[in-house]
């Protein structure tokens, strides 16, 4: 029974092979000139719409603000005020005289150290909610009435135990960042499917060996979430902070500048603070984005 | 007859609240070495569950399963399961899926060396050692299911435990990787129990034929012996009188006896 077909199938493959026989075909391959043009365009398409728009507001921002007795500075008058913090980010004359580049390195600095502590703790107490079904209901409905406190509310708190501004404002940094990665790790581990725990279950991984095999790769997108609110989170808090605690640190200079009149130094940090904010969230995105490449479910 | 799996008057009742549900009623089964079994059933009738309990993934309520004369009643290697929906790691390369199991059932056993010469023989066995690079996300179900196959068997599992393998497949990918766990099966003599809903597919693979009625209270309402010769053909087997007159038992057992009755 088997032999016919086998047959039939050699007859047709042969009389195919002669039919067509096969023609060595260089794969068309576009100039290299070409593709370097659709590469510009592409760059062009999300370049010139922010450029044009970023224009467009300065110059609205010129005209309104150019009058005589108007309360705020113009562009113009903005750049021409801070030219020289602009060109001379690394200057310093002591005390808190400094220059921007080591007020944004402080504000830095305080941020890479609360963010990392509540980075490690928010992970292992979302593991220990996602995980154990009493941890949930003994910690979650203190967690949901923590999240709400607005980070400055704890402020005074934490000088009051700590007694010196550098720990109070890192510790602010940690109170405020630490809830949505907590509540993210948490829907993450609680997400993971049972298929994954079965096959550990068959393959008899250890507590340890689960917890770096499986909970951490599966859950690695909701935790980066978290992370990624977080590290958005703990720069606003940071330069509120500042203000209040004094001393190095974007947040002070701005305060520092608005006692003494400079407006203009507050619109330039302002611009720092905006594009090291976004730097900050790009940064544990890409992070995200690699680690948990062949992450997503098939 | 020698018993290798024993399945010993398992009784199975979920309770939830104040509601109580007998799903498996007095299962009692005995397996063979190297027998192929295979388990058949309307949907909802407790095939997976029972699948689970052999496992170790559930407990029975009463009874017990017994391997070798042990009891047996958590989850392990000597027991692999192939998952219905494959259960691959995706963020594991293929390669990396199989060893998982490997590097800890063989840990103390085999080298390095060793334990990825034992990976790459069993995508080997499965034709997909040219896939070992690649991410389950790259690779078609068919080819998912191969390597959930690999990975069960390079556990050197004494039970080969197989959840509805081909469920998910199309039929000409199905008959394709039915035709390799039955080379499979010829080659490496293992014990396997799988779990099927398709009735062509329980005669052509299996020795013997579970059949059971439906839930709640499952049990097994007949055994069937397949006596037909292995190596089997799938297009011989088609006019094979033998395999008509199996085929024939089973869908009456199924769509005569115990009709399935709509639950809900």
């Amino acid at each position: 029974m088997n032999m016919p077909a086998t047959k039939i199938e050699l007859e047709t493959a042969t009389s195919a092979a002669s039919a067509a026989p096969v023609v060595a075909m260089t794969p068309k391959r576009p100039p290299r000139s070409e593709a370097y043009v659709r590469m510009a365009r592409e760059l062009a398409v999300r370049v010139i719409p922010p450029l044009v728009v970023v224009a467009l507001l300065t110059l609205v921002w010129e005209l309104v603000c150019r009058r005589a007795g108007s309360a705020l500075p113009p562009p113009s008058k903005v750049f021409k005020d801070t030219k020289e913090l602009i060109l001379d980010p690394f200057f310093d004359h002591g005390g808190i005289d400094k220059g921007l580049f080591w007020h944004l390195s402080a504000s830095l600095q305080r941020v890479a150290f609360g963010y990392s502590l509540s980075a490690i703790a928010g992970i292992a107490l979302g593991v220990l909610v996602g995980q154990s079904v009493w941890a949930m209901r003994g910690l979650d409905p203190l967690f949901q009435v923590l999240r709400t406190i607005p980070p400055l509310a704890w402020l005074p708190l934490s000088l009051a135990a700590f007694r010196d501004g550098q720990p109070s404002a890192i510790f602010v940094i940690f109170i405020t960042s630490i809830w949505p990665i907590i509540i993210n790790t948490a829907v993450g581990i609680r997400n993971i499917p049972q298929d994954y725990r079965n096959v550990a279950a068959v393959v008899q991984l250890n507590p340890l060996e689960f917890f770096a095999k499986i909970m951490i790769p599966a859950a690695a997108p909701y935790i980066f979430t978290g992370l990624r609110i977080g590290i958005g989170l703990s720069w606003l808090a940071i330069i509120a902070a500042e203000m209040l605690i004094g001393g190095v640190g974007i947040g002070f200079f701005i305060w520092d500048a608005w006692n003494s009149s400079h407006i203009s130094e507050i619109i330039l940090a302002l611009f720092y603070v905006g594009i090291v904010g976004f730097v900050l969230d790009r940064l544990i995105a890409g992070l995200g984005k690699f680690v948990t490449r062949g992450t997503a479910l098939n | 007859m020698t018993a290798y799996l024993k399945l010993d008057h398992i009784d199975k009742i979920f309770t939830r609240g104040a509601a109580t549900t007998e799903v498996l009623k007095d299962i009692n089964l005995t397996i063979e070495k190297g027998q192929y079994v295979s388990i058949i059933g309307h949907s909802g009738c407790g095939k997976s569950t029972l699948l689970n309990i052999i496992a170790g993934l559930t407990g029975a309520s009463t009874g017990g399963v017994l391997l070798e004369n042990r009891e047996v009643n958590s989850p392990g290697p000597d027991r692999a399961v192939v998952f219905q929906n494959h259960s691959l790691l995706p963020w594991l390369t293929v390669y990396e899926n199989v060893k998982l199991g490997v590097d800890k059932v063989f840990a103390k056993t085999k080298s390095r060396a060793a334990r990825d010469a034992w990976v790459m023989h069993n995508l080997n066995l499965v034709q997909m050692a040219h896939a070992r690079d690649k991410r389950p996300s790259e690779i078609s179900g068919g080819m998912k299911q191969r390597v959930g196959i690999a990975r069960a068997l390079a556990m050197e599992p004494k039970v080969l435990l197989l959840d509805e393998p081909f469920g998910a497949l199309d039929a000409l990918t199905r008959a394709h990787l039915q035709d390799s766990v039955m080379a499979l099966h010829q080659k490496l003599g293992n014990t396997i129990l799988m779990i099927t809903h398709d009735v062509d597919e329980a005669v052509l693979l299996s020795d013997r034929i579970v059949m059971m009625t439906n839930g709640p209270s499952a049990r097994i309402g007949e055994v069937l012996e397949v006596p037909l010769a292995r190596p089997r053909k799938r297009l011989e087997l088609a006019t094979n009188a033998t395999y008509l007159k199996c085929r024939q038992r089973v869908l009456e057992f199924l769509y005569e006896r115990h009709r399935f009755v709509e639950a809900a």
